[in-house]
């Protein structure tokens, strides 16, 4: 029996999710848009309406769920369209920062970036220089990282359902074992 | 008709969930007169051979405490689970891992080699470790093996109902324990305790600040806590906010702020997260530089925001540590 031919994987590229005030940053982004200007790819965007809307657990969980980078944009300083929220985003990303570096992700793959609704140029610059970053560092990888990590209790799972075969033959010892729940995140 | 079953079983855990069983005291001669406990480790002489013989689903419920990270701890959860009708997660390790989940910021070498050899208190200079068999009289024993990862219980079977707690609070057991024999049951997956924030039961609530600025903060020891006052209100870091309620606020009671036992509330995913961000938001300072300053005040955020619940938490793990194939 030939072997099957094996499929080149796809060459890993930075994600990057990025999250933009209404009023700033994504108009910013818009403009760089209608400008026709090119940068890279890599940067899936999300609006919210102020960077003070941007939960750590949204954060968290991108990189969870295979995010290489997070990037946050919201209005420079004294510019809030809600007066105080980006201040609130700037003081939870001072200890969200070192908070990912004690849990093991370097500090390059959070950025917090104050682009005005003009800067659209700004917007090319910045998500260029993340992804050439995150690119240096490579990928983040944590579903990969909870797969690895669970293979001890997957094999365990296996060697229990083989035990009860033997000693049961009632026993259906698929069901002794549920994987890891992947919960729907209440963020 | 025979007494239904119950079970109680401990696994990586301190032992003071067991001691809130006994805590029940006079009531838990009633339970004992309604139950037949079929396995109590710390308390009682069975085997498990006897419980591997049981018919499966033969015990209505078992308490098992502890988070689970090695493998004899993983084979006792999947049988417990099979003999069960209902698995209860009982206390903080059970529910999110608890204390011993903070281990999951290390590898498992990093443990070894400081429980064996690196400890102050340790005299090992053969720097002999635990060993998975060995042969004694032409027998050969084989011994647990420490995992890499530390789990809650639901992250290796499947569990029936949560009692939260570090340990759980007699009256949240006696009203488990009543619920199971009366059959009112909840729906599958809740937490048995009040679904909103240690707040609500708090005797300081009135002195929470509706807008608080912190300019500093102090951690218990540091500070002599004001035994009324808000501890927010007091530049101290308490979990109240993003912990769920049904303890009694014993701990605030007892003039020390609230370290999130009880685990977060239905609506929230990630509860160091949670805090991390009602904290910081409510600093006072508007620059990097006072920002940091303001924050020195908190120098471990994993271990004071997920306290008791870091292998449940979004990331669960330290993410850059190595996984190793045996001990």
């Amino acid at each position: 029996m030939s072997s099957p031919i094996p499929t080149p994987p796809a060459p890993w590229a930075p994600r990057i999710v990025a999250f933009f005030c209404n009023w700033c940053t994504y108009t910013a982004a818009d403009l760089a848009g209608v400008s026709r200007m090119k940068y890279a790819s890599n940067a899936r965007v999300i609006r919210l309406m102020c960077s003070g809307r941007v939960d750590p657990q949204f954060i968290l969980d991108a990189f969870r769920k295979g995010a290489d980078g997070v990037l946050i944009g919201g209005c420079h300083p004294g510019d809030c369209h809600y007066v105080e929220g980006n201040y609130k985003m700037l003081r939870r990303f001072q200890l969200l920062k070192r908070m990912l570096h004690d849990m093991g992700i370097a500090e390059q793959r959070l950025r917090l970036e104050w682009i005005s609704a003009a800067e659209g140029e700004r917007v090319k610059t910045v998500i260029n220089e993340m992804t050439d970053q995150i690119k240096a560092l490579g990928p983040l990888g944590i579903p990969g990282k909870f797969e690895e990590w669970d293979r001890e209790v997957t094999e365990l799972a296996h060697r229990a359902g083989a035990v009860s075969e033997v000693t049961e033959a009632t026993a259906a010892p698929a069901e002794a074992v549920t994987p890891i729940k992947e919960e729907i995140a209440h963020v | 008709m025979s007494k239904p079953k119950v079970a109680f079983y401990w696994c990586a855990s301190c032992g003071g969930c067991e001691e809130t069983v006994v805590d029940l005291a006079e009531d838990i001669l009633a339970v004992v007169e309604k139950v037949d406990i079929v396995l109590w480790p710390v308390a009682m002489d069975f085997k498990y051979k006897d419980i591997e013989a049981m018919p499966d689903k033969s015990i209505v419920a078992t308490l098992l405490n502890g988070a689970i990270r090695s493998s004899e701890q993983e084979e006792m959860a999947v049988m417990l689970r099979r003999k069960s009708q209902y698995l209860i997660a009982y206390g903080s390790c059970a529910h999110m891992g608890g204390i011993p989940g903070m281990a999951n910021q290390f590898e498992r070498e990093q443990i070894l080699k400081f429980n064996y050899e690196d400890a102050p208190t340790v005299v090992n200079e053969q720097k002999v470790r635990p060993q998975l068999k060995f042969e004694e009289d032409g027998r050969h024993p084989h011994l647990p093996e420490l995992r890499n990862v530390v789990r809650s219980l639901d992250q290796v079977v499947d569990v029936d109902f949560y009692i939260p707690g570090c340990p759980p609070t007699p009256n949240l057991t006696k009203a488990a324990i009543d619920a199971l024999l009366s059959g009112k049951l909840p729906p599958k997956g809740s937490v048995l305790a009040p679904d909103s924030a240690l707040c609500e039961e708090c005797a300081r609530k009135a002195s929470k600040p509706a807008d608080i600025a912190f300019t500093e903060f102090k951690r218990p020891h540091q500070k002599l806590l004001d035994p009324e006052k808000c501890f927010l209100a007091q530049g101290v870091v308490c979990m109240g906010p993003a912990t769920r309620s049904g303890c009694g606020a014993q701990c605030t009671g007892g003039n020390m702020p609230c370290t999130g036992c009880f685990g977060p509330t239905s609506r929230v995913r990630d509860q160091g997260a949670k805090m991390l961000s009602s904290i910081c938001s409510n600093i006072a300072a508007k620059d990097e530089a006072g920002i940091n300053k303001v924050l020195e005040g908190i120098p471990d955020p994993v271990g004071t925001f997920y306290r008791y619940g870091l292998p449940t938490s979004l990331l669960r793990r330290k993410v850059d540590l190595q996984t190793s194939k045996t001990n």
